[in-house]
């Protein structure tokens, strides 16, 4: 059970997501200070993964095939690795994959990963999601 | 690199919209007091990747560079609020071959929104 999909990486969404969580990197508002810094555009800040990465994450979530409630989700935990550096104009392609099912007590626990790589088809991030469902 | 960090952040009054918009994450738990309560939350809430940048960003500004963050983990756990100053909390456990790990948390009012935060920062 595996999801894939592909994100354009847009100059003013990452303004936009950077100003929302108070980066005030020129790198990733100024596109003169990026190229001076030897990047091609402004940079995604590394957060800005959960924003990619939800293309494919949010189908394999809610694959009725795993069955999760919505409504009674939690997110639990949440890990990241990144790679390398991802600018305005790139294409991330996620796949995202159910890892697997836990009962903890009256609490079940539904972990999911996924890999985004970049038009080159290098990997530039991986991500583990970990979601309790009550 | 200092042994013990602790960083305050304030999310404001319309934060949660600010992300929702730039997320994409527009559950309605983050944006509407009275539907938060009708399934038993205690008003809005933020949203936990919120949190997480912040934890992400209390790292990252130290050394003035957003990419210099390697890997994040943590746990979410209570329920973060607008309007409430978060401390974030950082403390270095190890230092080598140009990679620093901290463990780090986010409190809020004697809230554990985030614990068992594990970052690695290429230095």
């Amino acid at each position: 059970m595996a999801h894939s999909d592909t994100y354009l990486v847009g100059r003013e969404k990452i303004r936009e997501y950077a100003a929302s969580i108070g980066e005030q990197s020129p790198l990733c508002h100024d596109v003169a200070a990026a190229r001076e810094a030897g990047y091609e555009d402004v940079v995604a800040p590394p957060m800005f993964a959960a924003v990619y990465k939800w293309r494919a994450m949010g189908p394999a979530v809610l694959d009725p095939q795993i069955g999760i409630d919505f409504s009674r989700l939690v997110h639990g935990a949440q890990d990241f690795t990144w790679h390398l550096p991802v600018v305005a104009g790139d294409e991330i392609t996620t796949e995202a994959s159910f890892v697997d099912e836990v009962k903890r007590g009256e609490i079940r626990v539904y972990t999911f990963s996924s890999r985004s790589t970049n038009q080159r088809g290098e990997l530039v991030c991986e991500g583990t999601w970990t979601n309790f469902v009550r | 690199m200092d042994e013990l960090r602790a960083v305050t952040v304030t999310p404001g009054r319309y934060t949660t919209y600010l992300y929702a918009g730039a997320s994409g994450d527009f559950n309605p738990i983050h944006l509407d007091d009275e539907f938060a309560r009708s399934v038993d939350l205690p008003s809005k809430i933020l949203h936990g990747l919120w949190t997480m940048a912040q934890v992400a960003r209390a790292q990252t500004d130290v050394v003035g560079d957003p990419l210099a963050l390697k890997s994040l983990s943590v746990q979410f756990r209570g329920l973060g609020v607008p309007e409430q100053d978060i401390t974030i909390t950082s403390k270095l456990k190890s230092q080598e071959n140009g990679e620093a790990v901290f463990d780090c948390e986010a409190v809020q009012d004697g809230n554990k929104l985030v614990r068992r935060g594990r970052a690695v920062l290429r230095l």
